[in-house]
């Protein structure tokens, strides 16, 4: 009697998750349609000269799509804390960080990716300046796998609470800052001809950091939360 | 029933084994041992522990004082045991998936039991004519008949289950003791909690009475 491999096992939670967001696909839109309206809303609120809106276009997507993934962020584990499914997977045989890795990988893929690609759009609504284009997406690529990283740690504490949205908002906020500094940095330096490349860089060091260190102390919170 | 059980290491050990949450005592210290082809119930009244005891049991909460043992192994939250089943309240069903995708995520996550097969693991939990129905669909009973065929599917040789019996028909009654004697017969043991209105009636299983602690003092 022997356990199935570690891949099969992430294979198998891989396809689960996809299978659920894809039956709950209207869930899914949620963040993303929540980024167009806060980035549509920004030229209604200051007036629609370009001149005004170029100036704050990249850090108004950059932080209109870190609200999104925050409004994300409680689906990670809540539904499979509450129905029991948490329990059975620490309970596996196989490493919980790496199935965990899994899970919030997935949970970027569907929600994070689709506001990347999405982003030069949301971008154009406030006449993003032209050398920003590729930039702010590829400042995305390296920020937003960190913010789900960090964000997951965080969730995974505070899953066993009850009405634990509030307590969630302020333990991510502080951890999100210095990446939105970082990401959104880059961007405006890249607007003002400064050089941009050392907070990208930065971004990077950070996400390599997190990849490794996340998924483990996930683990860990998530063993305190179910005990 | 294999003949001699208590040749082998015990599958399940306890000593001293007592739980406290914030200073109050849940339950213990309890000595145990639970060897292979044994049925054990575990009785008392409701709040006596019965459920943290099984949490315990599984690694899902660090007793407070005392070990559990595992083929002889000593049991730590960094590392689980991958040899034991845990059937709690909440099943661990997705109710967006149907009884099959439930069950083959089941498999990819713990293993198939030899010769077995989700479909069949259904099929012996009756449960065969609803495959592809959506587990939100399915009525408390059959939700806990596909969460027994997990059990049953589940490479282990040890079962804890938390009242395997509640929310059943007499059928299900029936299918569950047939489950225990089966799994006791192939050399595997299990735990069961009961509140006592319903019990394995198979034999005469060893007892572990828990008593309420709270209000002693």
């Amino acid at each position: 009697m022997k356990p199935g491999t570690t891949t099969a096992a992430c294979a198998a939670l891989i396809r689960r998750d996809l299978t659920l967001i894809w039956r709950r696909r209207g869930d899914a839109l949620n963040p993303i349609l929540f980024a167009l309206i806060v980035v549509a809303l920004f030229p209604l609120a200051l007036g629609p000269e370009p001149e005004n809106l170029r100036r704050i276009a990249a850090g108004a997507v950059f932080v209109a799509i870190l609200l999104a993934g925050l409004l994300a962020l409680d689906t990670l584990f809540r539904s499979d804390y509450e129905d029991g499914s948490l329990e059975q997977l620490v309970l596996s045989p196989h490493p919980l960080s790496l199935l965990l890795g899994c899970k919030i990988a997935v949970h970027w893929l569907t929600t994070a990716l689709p506001l990347i690609i999405l982003a030069p759009m949301l971008g154009e609504l406030l006449h993003l300046a032209e050398p920003l284009r590729w930039l702010l997406p590829a400042a995305l690529l390296l920020a937003t796998p960190l913010l789900s990283l960090i964000g997951a740690v965080c969730v995974a504490l505070t899953v066993g609470m009850h009405r634990s949205g509030m307590l969630l908002a302020l333990l991510v906020l502080p951890l999100y800052m210095p990446v939105l500094i970082f990401g959104a940095g880059a961007c405006n330096a890249a607007q003002a001809g400064l050089p941009y490349l050392a907070p990208l860089l930065w971004l990077g060091a950070a996400l390599v950091l997190a990849l490794v260190i996340a998924p483990l102390a996930c683990a860990a919170a998530l063993r305190i939360s179910l005990s | 029933m294999p003949t001699t059980p208590y040749d082998r290491p015990a599958l399940l050990e306890a000593h001293g084994l007592a739980f406290a949450r914030n200073e109050e005592p849940i339950f213990g210290p309890l000595d145990f041992a639970l060897h292979a082809g044994e049925v054990v119930l575990i009785e008392g009244d409701n709040g006596a522990g019965k459920t943290t005891l099984l949490r315990v049991l599984s690694g899902l909460l660090a007793p407070s004082s005392g070990v559990v043992r595992l083929n002889g192994e000593p049991l730590t939250l960094a590392r689980l045991s991958p040899q034991v089943a845990l059937l709690s309240h909440q099943a661990g069903l997705k109710p967006e998936l149907t009884a099959l995708e439930n069950l083959r995520f089941a498999a990819g996550l713990h293993g198939l039991r030899p010769g077995m097969s989700p479909i069949s693991a259904l099929a012996g939990v009756g449960m065969d004519g609803y495959v592809d129905v959506p587990t939100r669909q399915l009525s408390a009973g059959q939700k806990k008949r596909v969460a027994l065929a997990r059990v049953l599917l589940a490479p282990v040789g040890l079962w804890l289950l938390d009242e395997p019996y509640a929310n059943l028909d007499l059928d299900g009654i029936k299918l569950v003791n047939r489950l225990l004697e089966n799994h006791a017969n192939r050399g595997g043991a299990a735990l069961i909690t009961s509140h006592g209105a319903y019990a394995y009636t198979s034999g005469t299983p060893r007892r572990i009475p828990l008593r309420s602690q709270q209000g002693d003092t």
